[in-house]
């Protein structure tokens, strides 16, 4: 239903994501998937990893403003219409979508999407009552 | 409490009698032993017997750091070397040193000067008080180290340096008192979080800050994150070092030693005496010293006095905290602008560290700053949004106190540079070839 994201603040700065990826790849942290838009001067670096609290930690360490949020992530069949379908009944029930991500998973024929809306609670309902299924924290560290 | 409440508590007329008396004797002083001072007061016309009332101060030429370098190492000493029984100097980053000289008589003024702000924070002789200035040629060390000895209490000359054992020492100790400068207070904050601490782990009821400026912005922040009551206090080594003035209880000004020190406030341009009140450089003369007397020395330093008696019940004169030096004044767009008024601006931010840093530059023979803050607040990164307030936040809050606009930059913690001496807030890139 909800898993553990990692927000990083990043400057935009030569090294600077070398530096943050860097610093969690040397704890053999595993990153799932991972969205930064392009920014003028600063951004946002969202991550879903295999272990997010040891994530957390090893970056507050090391100096990096960090914060741990829920966000949703749902599995969806890898075909053309099926995220569609998904969105569509979250708009139709009346949920903003902040942003999104989603990255293909090993599993042959899966997608994973993770989405932050303005009400998780509703949309965890909205998702469910169309039989859309949900990845929880284990789902993304098996992976 | 007041360490000597007969000088501290002086009527005004008291005090002017007894500066007239000291004034009189100091430039006598100065006019015979310094061939300096005969040389110069001789081409200014002026003679010691014209000084026949506190107001004829004004007829001495001033005294600047580059007439103790020309004199150096010790050429406006007045009293002989064999009375001289201390030295200290100033860093001697723009130059050479300047060198000043202590008799005994200069070291007990001195160490009773420091016991009154000392006293007036609250210091007893049951304290215990961790001295982290660097010791040395620095006043600030033992200037306040004989102080604290003085008033009785337990004296940690642990120096500066080596944050973790500080903190560590602090902790198994039972340091009661810090002493440091307000950015190395922060540090050691900063850094005894970070080591898991809380201010629950250490005893430190009372700070003693100084050596640089202090915004009550930063002062609340050093006091929530140590939790000590914090006083601030004045000095430069070419007149004693620390003590020269100093905060009581109340916090509204810092009490200047007004029967060893006379103030005046000049405007920096003209050098015009300014009337009572007026905000501008001050401009200091020694009415004790022995070892080198100085006459009218020029601090740079921009203040107000306020000469109302304080709430304490001491009547010496108040000066407000430094605004800036006036050769810090940053001039932008023809504004005056001192790196203190967007301390003020920003510390007040939430969601930011009070570390800082203002870059000026010229683009097209415009003037622009960048304001540097780093960000800490986790909750912030939720949405790309509220990162963006707090950007257009501070940039409002500097438009409001300078009356400028700025560029904010936000940056991750400890990107900015940490000093353990005093801070160097602003990168002045106007006149030099920024490297890319």
């Amino acid at each position: 239903m909800y898993v553990k994201q990692i927000s990083v603040f990043i400057e935009n700065k030569f090294g600077r994501l070398a530096d943050i990826t860097g610093c969690i790849a040397e704890h053999g942290i595993d990153i799932r998937a991972m969205s930064l838009a392009d920014t003028t001067d600063f951004g946002i670096l969202r991550l879903i990893v295999d272990k997010p609290y040891e994530a957390e930690k090893i970056l507050k360490d090391n100096s990096f403003t960090v914060s741990m949020t829920s966000v949703i992530a749902v599995g969806i069949d890898d075909k053309p219409g099926e995220l569609a379908r998904a969105i569509r009944v979250l708009s139709d029930g009346g949920v903003s979508v902040e942003y999104l991500y989603a990255f293909v998973s090993r599993e042959a024929g899966r997608a994973s999407v993770i989405i932050r809306v303005d009400d998780g609670d509703k949309a965890v309902e909205l998702l469910t009552s169309n039989g859309i299924k949900f990845l929880s924290d284990t789902d993304i560290a098996d992976m | 409490m007041m360490w000597q409440p007969e000088a501290e508590t002086m009527s005004r007329k008291g005090i002017e009698e007894l500066q007239l008396a000291k004034l009189k004797k100091t430039v006598k002083n100065c006019y015979d032993n310094v061939p300096h001072y005969r040389k110069k007061l001789d081409e200014a016309g002026v003679n010691p017997d014209m000084i026949k009332t506190l107001d004829d101060i004004r007829y001495l030429p001033f005294t600047t750091k580059e007439d103790l370098r020309l004199n150096y190492p010790f050429g406006m000493f007045a009293a002989p070397m064999k009375d001289i029984v201390r030295v200290h100097a100033s860093s001697g980053t723009t130059g050479l040193p300047t060198v000043v000289g202590y008799t005994r008589h200069d070291l007990d003024v001195w160490s009773d000067i420091v016991a009154r702000f000392i006293v007036a924070a609250g210091v007893t002789d049951e304290d215990i008080a961790q001295i982290s200035f660097g010791y040395g040629l620095f006043t600030g060390a033992l200037g306040l180290h004989y102080g604290l000895e003085k008033v009785g209490a337990t004296v940690i000359p642990v120096s500066s340096g080596n944050t973790e054992r500080q903190i560590k020492l602090m902790k198994d100790f039972g340091t009661t008192v810090l002493i440091s400068t307000p950015t190395y207070a922060m540090y050691i904050s900063e850094t005894a979080k970070k080591l898991g601490y809380t201010k629950d782990d250490f005893k430190l009821r009372i700070g003693l800050f100084g050596s640089e400026g202090c915004s009550i912005e930063m002062r609340s922040q050093i006091e929530d994150g140590l939790g000590v009551f914090a006083t601030d206090n004045y000095g430069l080594s070419e007149l004693m070092g620390p003590g020269i003035a100093g905060e009581c209880e109340y916090r509204e000004g810092m009490h200047i030693a007004e029967d060893h020190f006379y103030a005046e406030i000049i405007d920096p341009n003209t050098g015009e005496v300014l009337p009572k009140g007026s905000t501008g450089e001050l401009v200091l003369t020694s009415l004790s010293r022995e070892g080198i007397p100085v006459l009218r020395y020029r601090t740079k330093d921009i203040t107000r006095i306020d000469y109302e008696p304080c709430k304490c019940g001491r009547t010496h004169a108040r000066m407000a905290k430094t605004m800036g030096r006036s050769d810090d004044m940053l001039k932008i767009k023809g504004v005056n602008v001192f790196p203190t008024q967007i301390e003020s601006a920003i510390l007040g931010v939430d969601g930011i560290s009070p570390n800082y840093q203002i870059v000026v530059r010229r683009q097209n023979y415009m003037d622009n700053i960048e304001v540097k803050v780093e960000v800490v607040d986790g909750s912030l990164l939720e949405r790309f949004g509220e990162l963006e307030n707090l950007q257009k936040k501070i940039q409002k809050q500097i438009l409001v106190v300078l009356g400028l606009d700025c560029k904010v930059t936000l940056c991750s913690p400890m990107t900015i540079e940490r000093f353990q001496g005093k801070a160097k807030r602003v990168v002045d890139l106007r006149f030099t070839q920024e490297e890319k």
